[in-house]
């Protein structure tokens, strides 16, 4: 029941994404693209990851003032689309080749609905008398991983100070 | 079969980047792979008839322990996802560097090396 | 498609007047929940779903209704730029410094040694030792570092200079 509810949701992120990049206007790539990211948020909802489906949300929302920062206010003329066939030919060519092998990897994947993980039951009977915290996820990232989220908080910063030195200039006069 | 559907949205977005020429349109192929990456990994730490990782006053722990979905990979997709939105400013911020400098978007008239 | 607000090139002086009266009332009613609601979701992110990372951005998209409902001057007076930088280092540091201290009380780098020496009632707030403060210092650190690019990123905007775009940080008026 719940597998054939996400195949159905995933067919429609599948258009969706396609419509974003082929569409001529960019306001409605940056719209279709918002629509694939709420969906994914309830994907999530019935994959039974509620923290995931808050965080997914709520950055699908920033990412879509960003982007419709940087589109909205510039005159985008329709770009020409002088199709060169030998380029796009050979990418499509590579493209399906590596579709071809991954394939054969996907068939060593187990069912979707078998977790082999080995780790995941310490943590989850120890979780509330190693830690105390009855939320399982933040007991992980905090307590059992926390210097990956230090490592994750370096990144952040790093990559926000990038984005603020490159927009940056003094006002020419 | 899910599995497969998830690769192929992956592939969306390796065509967005690879064969596009407008440079938002490239941008918007790197937000479907990491929809794509972030969907996958928790379509691993999924139990069939499951229950979130939370617990509660009434449950008991054994019986959670057996019955919940993985932790470890919602853990790792948090912070994913938030970086994910750290690394989409910085390249809209370079988008509009390029299109102040060019006064385009298309990236086969951005020719010129010169500063 | 242009939206007069956000058009280059309309005449200086009305750009940064905000949206029109509906945007800003509702704003003047809902942000207030939005903060109280951001702020819960952090503080409450050992026992429900959320967090640090969920709580950060949902109140850096409490300041960014703001500027974009009002304009720059009404969020000059609550967070300029230099407070925000300050607010994010001020995360960053205290979160090394919770982990700093787990080596201190004699443990290993990001031990949970509030936990470990008084213990704790399970489902209670005040519960699960460093994971809260841990989790302000996250929720403060993407709050402002997520804030302070949005207001960079809308501060420049691009001017006609003759036929070539030129960008200018916008003068105060």
């Amino acid at each position: 029941m719940v597998e054939n509810l996400i195949f159905i949701l995933l067919i429609f992120m599948l258009l969706g994404s396609l419509i974003a990049l082929e569409a001529k206007d960019l306001l409605s790539s940056v719209v279709s693209i918002g629509a694939v990211g709420f969906v994914l948020s309830v994907i999530f909802l019935f994959l039974k990851a509620p923290d995931i489906a808050i965080v997914q949300v709520v950055v699908e929302i920033l990412t879509l003032i960003i982007l419709i920062r940087a589109t909205i206010s510039r005159d985008t003329l329709a770009l020409e689309d002088e199709r060169e066939f030998l380029p796009f030919g050979v990418i499509i060519i590579l493209l399906l080749i590596f579709s071809a092998f991954s394939y054969k990897a996907i068939e060593f994947l187990p069912q979707l609905g078998v977790n082999l993980s080995k780790v995941a039951p310490h943590y989850l009977s120890m979780g509330l008398k190693e830690t105390g915290a009855s939320n399982i996820v933040s007991s992980v990232i905090l307590d059992y991983r926390a210097y990956d989220t230090m490592g994750e908080a370096t990144i952040l910063f790093t990559a926000l100070m990038g984005a603020a030195a490159i927009l940056r200039r003094k006002a020419k006069r | 079969m899910i599995y497969i559907l998830c690769f192929m949205l992956f592939m969306i977005g390796l065509y967005g980047i690879c064969c596009k020429k407008n440079l938002v349109k490239i941008v918007l192929g790197f937000i479907i792979m990491d929809y794509a990456v972030n969907l996958f990994l928790i379509l691993v730490g999924y139990k069939k008839d499951g229950i979130a990782p939370v617990l509660d006053r009434t449950m008991d722990v054994n019986k959670f322990a057996a019955s919940s979905v993985d932790p470890l990979p919602q853990a790792l997709v948090l912070t994913a996802i938030v970086i994910g939105l750290a690394v989409t400013a910085l390249m809209v911020a370079l988008c509009i560097r390029i299109y102040e400098r060019y006064g385009t978007f298309d990236i086969t008239k951005i020719k010129k090396l010169k500063g | 498609m242009k939206t007069p607000h956000l058009n280059p090139s309309a005449s200086g002086g009305r750009q940064n007047a905000g949206m029109s009266e509906i945007v800003k009332t509702v704003c003047c009613l809902v942000e207030a929940f939005i903060f109280l609601f951001g702020c819960y979701i952090v503080l409450f992110g050992h026992l429900t779903p959320g967090g640090g990372f969920a709580g950060g951005v949902i109140l850096a998209g409490s300041f960014v209704l703001i500027t974009l409902a009002f304009g720059k001057e009404r969020i000059e007076k609550i967070m300029p730029e230099g407070r925000s930088s300050f607010i994010e280092s001020i995360g960053a540091l205290l979160f090394l410094f919770t982990g700093w201290l787990g080596i201190y009380t004699g443990g290993i780098f990001f031990s949970n040694f509030i936990h470990q020496k008084f213990g704790s009632m399970n489902f209670k707030f005040l519960s699960s030792g460093t994971i809260p403060v841990c989790n302000i210092g996250i929720a403060l650190k993407v709050m402002a570092g997520l804030f302070l690019v949005f207001f960079i990123m809308s501060t420049t905007r691009i001017i006609l200079d003759g036929d070539k775009l030129k960008m200018v940080r916008k003068q105060k008026e």
